[in-house]
């Protein structure tokens, strides 16, 4: 089986839509000459040239304005916003214009924009580049959202984000991209649907991203237990699969979730209160959430590990959740 | 100067003409509905700004794009939007530009190049720049003009669009509409410099001022920018100097300008200037008095007609979020 990294996924659904599209044009800072901070667009230059592989200046509202603008003529943009946190200095064009602009012309214009930004904690880069951006967007109607947390999913979901003719911010995990896994036989993976990654009867734990590797582990310790937890990635957040979620907890009756972020306005804050609404009823216990502790992402080494969540942290809840 | 320049500059200012009465005919229709009750929210009027946006869209081919802001009526019609789909819309009616979704500060109709109408000072900079980022990559010859205000000049994305503008070397024509207030702040509150175009000079772009009253030196500044951008040599900042002859919005009497000011741009107002300057050209009074009945006729005629549509339906609203 032919294992590539989660970069390489990247990497590879970027030259794949260059290639199968004249419309398809990447811009961003350090992405060409020097392949991008993370090496996600590394040789893309060399390979489809500067006309369609550019470098900008540090100017992240320009960068999403004018993929807006050229989006609207037709192009295809694909963005890179090299830190998700610095969606911070282009809130406007991202919260204001790229969603709403199609939905205020009454459908005058299709603002098919692909951004692309490096999310996530874990990799000692302190409070402003480590954060859980998505969670910044779930309040805005008009985006997609999207989490890969695979090789085989960073690729599929690039490429179907890429395909989409709507807004998609696409989320990468700045830790997952040195993790490995198959591609060739992956099936390609749509917008919207989430993965159940483990089987299990006792408990749900739902986890995205570095989580959902972590939730695994956590389910490893439960299965030495004699406790079988089911696992599932959303993989999309806007929009979210929460039939997946509810078929799982009816058969379960238990809801972990697991996220780096703290839990105010959180993509599971989100879900379990659709899930209170919708099946109160298929829960025997309380759902609880994991998530970062609620301080900003600190530094340190030692610090940075106690606060995101470990795998004995899940499987911690996940017990207090079946001894209810 | 010959015979047939005289017979071309009149055809073309009549034409103007009609273009800037049928604007300040919208704008004061627009300013009598809200006294009605007729407009929802706030509206901002351009009432002695025709010049400016007239001079510049008739520079402009099939096409070429426009963008401008809040302030808006006057470039979208400017532009040639029927003033029954711009009333319609200002009413929020279902036959409006927007089909009643986006309002006085969103006005758009992409069927004649008018690409959005934007409401956050300075958002549209950078799109203005892709727009024409598009027409390079794409190989055409479109030109991009984007119309903002004094108060622009001061926001973080005009830098980062002139820079990236420049840089790229985009076919995109940066109109600033230097009406002398942003907002309710006169300019010397706000801005260090005086000229705004002097801002050109740190994006190494040629920064040109033009007295945005007089529509035939409007036209012929932005006719060169433009040239300029489809021959590939990249983008221009205009200052069209003019004046907001209303408040910023609905609720502002503008009380904070200084007595004398209004009056004194009021004898500069640039549908009597070109009306003195077609006269000059030798159009007759009588022709001039037709064409003001003409227009009037016409913007009541749109009113009466957008009056009468229905509002959308309500289910309307889940529409055209995704494409």
């Amino acid at each position: 089986m032919n294992e590539i990294s989660y970069r390489q996924g990247i990497t590879q659904a970027l030259a794949d839509e260059l290639e199968a599209d004249e419309r398809v044009v990447l811009f961003g800072e350090d992405i060409g000459a020097a392949g991008g901070v993370f090496k996600a667009t590394d040789g893309l230059q060399e390979r489809f040239g500067p006309r369609r592989v550019l470098d900008t200046p540090i100017s992240e509202q320009a960068i999403v304005g004018c993929a807006i603008g050229a989006a609207i003529r037709g192009l295809n943009p694909v963005i890179e916003i090299m830190f998700a946190d610095f969606a911070g200095v282009c809130f406007d064009q991202l919260a204001n214009e790229l969603p709403k602009y199609r939905y205020m012309t009454d459908g005058q214009v299709s603002v098919g924009v692909t951004v692309r930004l490096a999310n996530g904690a874990g990799g000692g880069f302190g409070a402003q580049h480590s954060q859980s951006v998505e969670n910044w967007f779930l309040n805005i109607i008009g985006l997609k959202i999207v989490t890969p947390a695979t090789p085989g999913d960073a690729y599929w979901l690039l490429r179907a984000a890429i395909r989409d003719p709507n807004p998609v911010l696409y989320f990468e995990h700045k830790n997952l991209y040195n993790t490995t896994g198959p591609l060739d036989e992956h099936e390609p993976v749509a917008i919207g649907k989430a993965a159940v990654v483990r089987e299990g009867s006792d408990i749900t734990l739902v986890a995205s991203q570095l989580m959902r590797h972590r939730a695994l582990a956590a389910a490893e310790l439960l299965a030495g237990e004699g406790v079988e937890a089911e696992v599932i990635d959303p993989r999309t957040m806007i929009p979210f699969d929460l039939e997946t979620v509810t078929a799982s907890v009816a058969k379960t009756n238990r809801l972990i979730c697991v996220q780096e972020c703290s839990q105010g306005g959180s993509w599971g804050a989100t879900m379990i209160a659709a899930l209170m609404a919708e099946s109160f009823e298929l829960l025997d216990a309380p759902p609880i959430m994991v998530g970062g502790d609620e301080t900003p992402i600190p530094y340190s080494g030692e610090l940075e590990a106690a606060w995101l969540p470990s795998a004995e942290r899940i499987a911690e809840a996940a017990r207090r959740t079946l001894a209810y | 100067m010959p015979a047939t320049e005289v017979g071309a500059k009149t055809d073309f200012g009549l034409r103007c003409f009609e273009r800037m009465l049928l604007i300040r005919g919208v704008e004061d229709e627009v300013q009598r509905m809200f006294a009605q009750g007729l407009v929802r929210g706030t509206t901002h009027l351009c009432q002695g700004q025709e010049a400016s946006s007239v001079g510049v869209c008739a520079a402009l081919r099939e096409g070429d794009t426009m963008t401008c802001t809040y302030r808006g009526h006057g470039a979208v019609l400017a532009m040639g939007a029927q003033a029954d789909e711009v009333f319609g819309e200002i009413m929020g009616k279902a036959k409006g530009l927007c089909g009643g979704k986006g309002g006085s500060m969103h006005l758009t109709d992409v069927r004649i190049g008018a690409y959005g109408s934007f409401a956050i000072v300075g958002a549209h900079l950078p799109i203005a720049v892709g727009l024409s980022f598009a027409s390079r990559y794409l190989g055409d010859d479109a030109v991009s003009v984007c119309f903002f205000g004094d108060g622009t000049t001061n926001i973080g994305a005009f830098h980062e669009a002139l820079n990236l503008a420049s840089l790229w070397k985009t076919p995109t024509v940066f109109v600033c509409e230097n009406n002398r207030y942003g907002e309710y702040s006169p300019q010397s509150l706000t801005t260090p410099v005086e000229r705004l175009a002097d801002r050109a000079a740190s994006y190494d772009m040629p920064g040109v001022v033009v007295d945005g009253n007089d529509v035939f030196a409007v036209h012929a500044t932005a006719g060169e920018a433009v040239e300029r951008a489809r021959s590939g040599e990249g983008p221009t900042l205009i200052e069209s100097l003019t004046y907001r002859q209303v408040g910023h919005s609905r609720s502002d009497p503008a009380k904070y300008r200084p007595e004398g000011e209004l009056d004194e741009w009021l004898a500069r107002d640039p549908i009597l200037l070109l009306e003195r300057a077609l006269v000059e050209l030798g159009v007759a009074e009588d022709e001039l008095a037709e064409r003001r009945a003409k227009v009037a006729e016409e913007v009541a005629g749109a009113l009466a007609r957008a009056k009468s549509w229905p509002d959308p339906e309500p289910e309307t609203r889940f529409q055209n979020i995704w494409t």
